[in-house]
Order: C-alpha cells, then structure tokens, then sequence
C-alpha cells in the first residue's frame, strides 16, 4: 500500500511562453510523422523524445519503457501570436478595461485601492472573488478618456467567435498582446488575476505545446498502414500554415496574403484547442467525420472526467431485461442459459476437488456447467474447445485454474439503475433458466423500483472468495428485507400477493379438502390441520386456517389491517368487518391479511417475524406468501372489467342530485358575492373567500358522490378489493371512474387561465360557475364533454410536468448530498468521522441507534414482551 | 433593542466550558486530538457569553427527540 499523501495545495493560472519552453523536450518543426521505413523523424511530430509507444523502444528523454514513460511535451514556436478560444471573453473584458494607450486599468489610485483590499479579503476568507471583479471590469469600462494618460477611448466591438473590432478596424493578436505586456502588475491584481501565475498577455500564444505522444498513440491498421491520432493530424495542419506563413512572410508577400495565413493559423490552432466553437466551421477528417480535438476529449459525458474518471467498465457482467417469475424465491435470479454459458466462476483445482474440475473441462464449453478457459500454473489461458475439451481435462492438476460456467446456486450481485439506496444492488442465488430474461420474484420489484415494462437490469458475478463472502455475507436479499430508511420491510406483497392473501382470509370462507389440497400443493405441509367445521357430511377449512400453516410456530401478534375503517370506538377483537387481525402462536385467529399485514413497505407480520426470528425464516415466509397468495386469488378468481365501475341506476340518480345542488350552491354563492352580501373569511379578500367557499362545495360534492357510488360498491367488486386491501388504487380513483372526476386544479386553484376573463370561448366573460372553471361532473365511464375533456388535459398536464421536475431537482439534490457524506463512517465507539478522523457526530445520530434494528419503543412493545415472557415462564 | 443573554433563549442549548483536565478526558475518550473535533468560532455569541478563549473545548448539551439528550463538543477557534 502506498501512503496516503496529503494535498497541501493546488493553484490555478495560465502557463507562460517561457514556461511552455522550459517544459519542451523537442521543437517541432516538421509536419512529417515517419519516414519510409517506418522509423519516427527527428524533429517531427512523432520525435522519440516525446515518448514511447512502440513496445520494445525506449524514451529518448528518460530511458522508460512504454507504460513506464509518461510521456514529454515538445512544443511549435508560431510564427504570429494567436488567441486562446477559451480566453476570448476574458480578453474582451480586459482590452476594454485598459488604456489603449498606456494599457493602465482605467481606475483611480484610491478605486482600485478599494477593490484590492476587498478581493483580497475575499480571497483569505475562501470565498468567490467573481462579483467584485465584475464590478472592477464594469467600472473601468466607463471612462471615455484614461484618466492617467488622458488617451480618448473608443468602444471595443467584439465579434464571435475571436474579432476585436475598435474604429472599423480589427485588432491584431499582437496588437492585443502588446497592449497587455504594458499593464502594470498592480492593476492585473484589481482585475483578480494573478501577475506571478497568471498574466493577460499569456491569454494570446506564441509558442504552442505539443502534446506527447502517449496521449494520441497512432494505430497500425491490418493492412499495415498507419492511421495519425486526431490531435496529430491537428498538429500538421498547425505545422504546415505555420511554415507557409514563415516563407510568404521572409519572401515579402502582400499584406492580404499575410492576413489570410494569420487567419487560417488562428483557425487552426482554436480548432486544435477546441473543435466545437459557434461560428468556427468544426475541422473535418478526410471521411467528413469531426476531429475529436483537446477539449471534446474532456467533455460531456463521454469525456475524460464523466466517463473515464467517474465511470468504468467492468467484466464479468450482464445485463437483459427483466420479468416476473412468482416460483422463484425472492433470494434467487433466474439466469438465461445463453448468458451462464458466457459468464464464468473461477475454480482453482486442488487435491479436493481435482476428480470435480476434471468432470466440468470435459463437459467442454457447449453443455452447460463447462468451461470456457483453463489457465496453466504457468498462467498461460487455453481456450477449452469441443475438441481439445478431453485433451485439456486429462492435463489437470493441481494449482490450473478454470473458468466454469454460471450455474445454479453461484452467488451474483444483482442491480437495477437509478442506485439511489443500498438496496439497488443485492445478491442473489443463480437459477440457469431457458429464454432470454432475468427472471425475478416481484415481490422483490420494491426495492429496484422494478416493474416489467421493459425493465433491464445488471448482473456481476465476484470472482474472489472475499467478494463472493461479502456479497453473501452483507448484501443477500435476506439481509435486506429491512431498509435502513424506516426500519421496516421493504420487500414484501404488491399487487396480485395482496389481493390473493386477502380474498384467501377475509372472513370465513369455507374451502372443502380439494381445494384446500390444491392451494397447499406447492409446500411440504404432510397433512391438513383439524377441519373447523363439517357441512352435510363434508370436512371444510378457511382461508385463516390456511394461511396459518406459513407461519411460523409461536408466533404472537395483533394490529389493525390496511382497510380498517378507523370507527370512532374501536372494538378490537369484536371487530365486525374482520380488519382486527390477532395472531397466536404461529395461528391466524382473527382479521384479514392484507397490505398492513404482507405489503411492501408495510408488513407488520414481515417485520414481526424478522426481529423475532432469522432472516431466513422471514424470506423463508416471504417465499410462502408469495406462493400460497397467487394459488389464493387464482382459487378465488379475479379480474376487473369495465362494467366494475357500473353502478346502479337509483345511485346514478342520486349523484347527479348532488351534483346539480352543488352547482346551484355554487350560484347562490356567485349571486351572494355579485350582491355583496357575502362575507369575507377571515384574513381573505373577497374573491379569495368566494373561490374557496366554492372549491369547498365542489369538492364536498366529490365526495358525497363518492359515497354514493360507494354504497354500491361492496367487496364483491374487484376494484374495491384491490382498493381496500391496500394492493393497488384508492377508493377516490373508483370514484373518478364510477361518479365524478371532480374540480381539475392547477397549482391548487381552480383553472383561470385562458382567454380574457374566461377559460374557453364556451362561456361568457366573467362566468365564475362551476362548469366555466373546471368542475368535471361525468365520470371517466360515462365520458367527458369537451370542454371537462379540455379542462381534464390542463389538470394531467400540470401533473406530468409536477413530476418530471420533481425527479431532476430531488436526483440533483440527493447527488449533492451522497456526494457530501460518502466518507462519513460509523467506527465502532459509535462516533461518526470522516476520513481524516474529523468529528462528524459523537454518536451515531445522536442515539447510537440502527434503524433497521430498532423496535419501535412503544408501550403495546412492553405488553407484548411481558406476555411472551409471562408464558414462557407459566409453561 | 435590548441586549438579552442568548443563553436564555429556548432555542440555544446549554454551552459549558470544560476545564483543562474535563478537556484531556474528552480526548482521551475518543481517543482524538483537539483539532479533530468540530469547531465553534470564539465570535459565536454563545462562546462569548460563557467567555470561552481560542483552545478552549465548550461542551454542548442539546436536546433530542429519541435520545432525550445528546452531548456534542466543540473546540473554540478563531
């Protein structure tokens, strides 16, 4: 291990002419590469000084080998200076900041006194010096005369992308450098550069770095042909009008061909710099393509920093997109044959497992747990073929390595992006499986926040013990049922699971042997549990009795299901909807089990049995649920159809009734208001009470509507079970689609916006109605009128916006934040330091404690202890 | 305005000055030099109130929600 090595310092400022040729190795001047018989020329653009790529040479400048040798900068003299594209703003500000004439900073002693001392106690205290500098730049630009020389200034027209035009005439790169040489040092500190590290001058070049050639390595093609670098073919070019410029100029020629040289020179060198600049047509290689020049290599995503330095490539992955599979445990991930065949687990033969390794080479590569590569002690690889495969396995022996082939029960890490939490990535058990897709257990979807419209997800396998310790150790879905987040389960029932443990529970169904035979078929239960019953000779079971034999013994547990109705007086056991759930030793006495119960996210009972037994016991449960909840809803059947959201004629009535009184309420308030009898709400105007008396009204009409087509929705419809049990939707989403969409809103009020003092040309000016403002009546069965239609699209629009902000601003944020605290650590007194040993926290959240470890400290917590504690004793 | 002490404000927990053998134990604890502690500026009104110079180790007593009372220290700096 190296030592760690401390950063004391790091400074920014531009390098100088003087500099560039201290750190030259080598001045180029020819635009030639190698010479005919393949070796680099001297004094060219492939000079061996520069550095090495050729395996086999050595540096001429410090003797390394390829790989070794960083490689050495050279550099061009330019025969005229030219501007630095990045610079050309900057330039600008300064030109216009300073005397044409005796290039001071247009600023009095006592001003530039001033902004000295503020940006140097800016600069002690760490903070941002740019607006102050602004200011320095906004203030000399005003005089019209120097005040030091009494010069007349003229205005500086600047022109994309590099024109500095004063009095019609355009300056000239040296003009501008002549001018900056002359600025004083003391006035270069005002404009907050600098002058030891960073004078303007040196924003104009005259000596060109060339980089080394380590960093554009020409490629030899199969035919044998050299293929340049983009940055050396950038280089030629820079070389070749370099050296015309130099001969046009020795031999006199006319100014206008200078000019167009200088010209193309600057073109050059700014599309050498960067080759993305508006106004600069981009350099073309010979095929059209762009050149991908110095600052597209650190650009964007694809850059040097996105993703070279912040992203990698990794082998030993796959990635495929996923679908359900309610037969696998939630612990496993079903693995396409075509991708176990290609993705390989390394086994080192040893006197143990000689005879094992031999048996997987002969297999060859083509029958499923085989091999692909054996690697000799000599750590030479031999590709295992069909036909070498029984050669190869008689040469085992001990000390080969082999690469076996992914099969079941390797252990992967398994990963869906966006990994906001740790439980994007957990391991899974492999189970090789036909066809192209990863398969998983939904109830796993929650914590990838996967679902399988066209999902895909990422597989790694680990190639060391240690990492295949950890994964198995740490990151198993059983060690993260629990999220950290809230402390409870994050895995558990969605959808169908809830639905099917409820219809299987609710109540007291009776399920004859058949069925209940049917429903146990999947587990390795020996025999049925004393019948509760028997009817006209037959034995019957319920779905309790049922659902009891998945948990575990001694289990003792009581909480409100997910669709109680939160009476006034609660009745506990008495509870005649049967939402009080009781659970005794391992039995299911009373109550239905639904999202409270199961659920993702929820899950008293996931939660119970995880702080009360093993992890393994409760993915042993989840396995179960999974499996006994879908023979559960396939036993009771299920489906929602549109005429679900059909309700009586007497209830379609009734919600028109509501709706009508509403609108005429809604008048009576507009007349009310219109009269000026209407009274103002405290601490709101007139119009403001007006609108929320009305909003009040519509919405109360919602859901009175709601309530109606309520009534006539029982349990017997699939959408309320789905509903009420917490698997999906709301009782307000049936309401939408059975009664009443209700008031559209944006931004929380009602719809105004539109033409002037209306929403559409429907209405009259002025109309503060209902149905002028967005009140939909119909329901999503009975259609909507187009101007509710119009309305509906306003209010969806809102919404779909609301979300696509919301989820760049909150990733942003909590990037920043992940960003700040990921080398925080918990050490094992309990405090929380950085890596330099810093204090964050002298305890762990103030209280030392893990959230997913905690139980909730609550009185009912106490009672329950007492009880087990109590029995145990009694026994 | 008046001046008022803001120690008395409901909001400021309770800052103390340690003594220099208190301070050595706190290190000791967590096994930690003083400038690995978090810092408070001695032109923080609380330091200066309780009269705490550059050095100096102030024990902070806060309030909390789940673990009644939670210490924190901070080392005065300028």
């Amino acid at each position: 291990m190296t030592v760690p090595k401390r950063i004391g310092k790091i400074r920014f400022g531009l390098i100088s002419p003087q500099e560039f040729r201290k750190m030259s190795v080598v001045k180029i001047i020819t635009a030639d590469t190698y010479d005919d018989d393949g070796f680099p020329i001297e004094m060219g653009l492939m000079d061996p000084r520069l550095g090495v790529i050729d395996p086999g040479l050595r540096c001429r400048s410090c003797g390394g080998r390829p790989g070794e040798c960083p490689g050495h900068f050279g550099h061009i003299d330019l025969i005229a200076p030219v501007i630095h594209v990045g610079f050309a703003k900057l330039i600008r500000k300064v030109l216009r900041a300073i005397c044409r004439d005796c290039s001071r900073l247009m600023m009095k002693d006592n001003e530039k006194k001033m902004y000295l001392e503020q940006i140097q106690t800016l600069e002690k205290l760490g903070q941002m010096t740019d607006d102050t500098v602004n200011k320095v730049f906004a203030e000399a630009r005003k005089n019209k005369t120097c005040p030091y020389c009494g010069a007349p200034q003229q205005e500086i027209k600047f022109e994309r992308p590099l024109s500095y035009i004063e009095e019609g005439h355009k300056l000239t790169a040296s003009d501008i450098r002549d001018r900056f040489e002359k600025v004083p040092d003391e006035d270069i500190q005002v404009m907050g550069m600098n002058p030891g590290t960073a004078r303007p001058e040196w924003m104009i070049l005259t000596v060109l770095p060339v980089p080394p050639v380590t960093m554009r390595p020409s490629i030899t093609l199969e035919s044998g042909q050299r293929s340049e670098d983009d940055l050396t073919h950038k280089l030629v070019d820079i070389i070749r009008i370099n050296q015309r410029f130099q001969e046009n100029r020795e031999a006199g020629a006319p100014q206008l061909i200078i000019e167009d040289l200088w010209e193309l020179l600057q073109y050059h060198v700014t599309t050498f710099l960067d080759n993305t600049v508006s106004g600069v047509p981009p350099a073309r290689h010979r095929s059209g393509r762009p050149l991908k020049t110095l600052s597209q290599r650190l650009k964007g995503k694809e850059g040097r920093f996105r993703g070279s330095l912040s992203g990698k490539r990794v082998n030993f992955s796959a990635r495929t997109v996923i679908s359900p599979d309610p037969n696998l445990s939630i612990g496993e991930v079903g693995v396409p044959m075509d991708i176990a065949m290609e993705l390989s687990v390394p086994m080192i033969a040893n006197v143990r497992n000689k005879e094992i390794v031999k048996t997987f080479v002969r297999r060859g590569p083509d029958r499923h747990p085989g091999v692909n590569y054996v690697t000799r002690p000599d750590q030479r690889r031999v590709k295992v073929t069909d036909k070498n495969c029984e050669e190869v396995a008689e040469q085992i022996d001990i000390g080969w390595k082999i690469d076996r082939q992914l099969a079941d029960g390797d252990i992967v890490l398994f990963n869906r992006q966006p990994s906001l939490h740790r439980m994007s990535i957990m391991s899974h058990r492999v189970k090789v499986m036909p066809y192209k897709t990863f398969r998983l257990n939904p109830a796993v979807c929650p914590p990838y926040n996967a679902d399988f419209d066209g999902d895909e997800m990422n597989m790694h396998v680990p190639q060391t013990e240690e990492a295949r310790a950890e994964a198995e150790i740490l990151m198993r879905v059983q060690e993260n049922i629990l999220s950290p987040r809230f402390g409870g389960p994050i895995i558990g029932g969605i959808h169908d699971y809830v639905t099917g443990s409820f219809l299987l529970t609710h109540r007291r169904k009776p399920i004859d042997r058949r069925s209940a035979m049917e429903l146990l078929k999947k587990f390795d239960i020996p025999e049925l549990p004393e019948p509760e019953g028997i009817v006209d000779g037959e034995p019957y079971w319920t779905g309790k009795q049922i659902f009891s034999l998945i948990l575990p013994k001694g289990l003792n547990l009581a909480f409100k299901a997910d669709f109680c109705y939160n009476c006034d007086v609660c009745k506990n056991e008495d509870c005649e909807n049967d939402a009080y759930v009781v659970i005794e030793d391992g039995k299911l006495l009373m109550g239905t089990i639904d999202a409270e119960a199961v659920g993702a996210f929820k899950g008293k009972i996931t939660d119970r049995i995880i702080k009360e037994y093993e992890r393994s016991v409760a993915s042993e449960f989840l396995d179960r649920m999974t499996r006994l909840a879908l023979r559960g809803i396939m036993h009771a059947g299920f489906s929602f159809g549109i005429d679900d959201e059909d309700i009586p004629k007497a209830a379609a009535d009734q919600i028109e009734e509501t709706t009508r009184t509403a609108r005429e309420k809604t008048q009576q308030l507009i007349e009310a208001y219109n009269a000026g009898e209407l009274e103002p709400l405290p601490g709101r105007t007139l119009d403001e009470t007006l609108e929320m008396r009305i909003m009040q009204t519509l919405g109360k009409a919602r859901d009175t509507a709601g309530k109606i087509a309520g009534r006539h929705l029982g349990l017997d419809n699939s959408g309320v079970v789905m509903a009420v049990s917490g698997a999906r939707g709301s009782m307000l989403n049936l309401t939408q689609m059975a009664a009443c969409v209700g008031q559209q809103s944006v931004r929380g009020e009602r719809i105004k916006r539109g033409y002037a003092g209306r929403t559409l040309p429907h209405f009259r000016c002025g109309d503060l109605g209902a149905e002028a403002h967005g009140f939909v009546e119909s329901s999503y069965k009975d259609g909507l009128n187009p101007t509710e239609f119009f309305f509906h699209a306003i209010g969806g629009r809102e919404g779909l916006v609301d979300t696509a902000i919301r989820t760049s601003q909150s990733g942003y944020l909590q990037r920043r934040l992940v960003n700040a605290l990921q080398d925080l650590e918990v050490k094992y007194d309990g405090t929380v330091k950085e890596t330099r040993g810093m204090i964050v926290q002298f305890k762990y959240g103030e209280d030392g404690v893990d959230a997913s470890r905690r139980d909730y400290a609550s009185a009912d917590n106490v009672k329950r202890i007492i009880k087990n504690v109590l029995k145990k004793e009694s026994v | 305005m008046t001046k008022f002490t803001v120690k008395d404000h409901d909001m400021v927990p309770e800052h103390v000055l340690l003594t220099p053998e208190e301070s050595a134990a706190v290190l000791a604890e967590f096994g930690i030099e003083a400038p690995q502690l978090p810092k408070i500026h001695v032109t923080d009104p609380a330091a200066k109130e309780i009269e705490a110079k550059v050095g100096d180790i102030i024990k902070i007593m806060r309030k909390s929600p789940t673990a009644k009372q939670s210490i924190f220290y901070r080392l005065v700096i300028d």
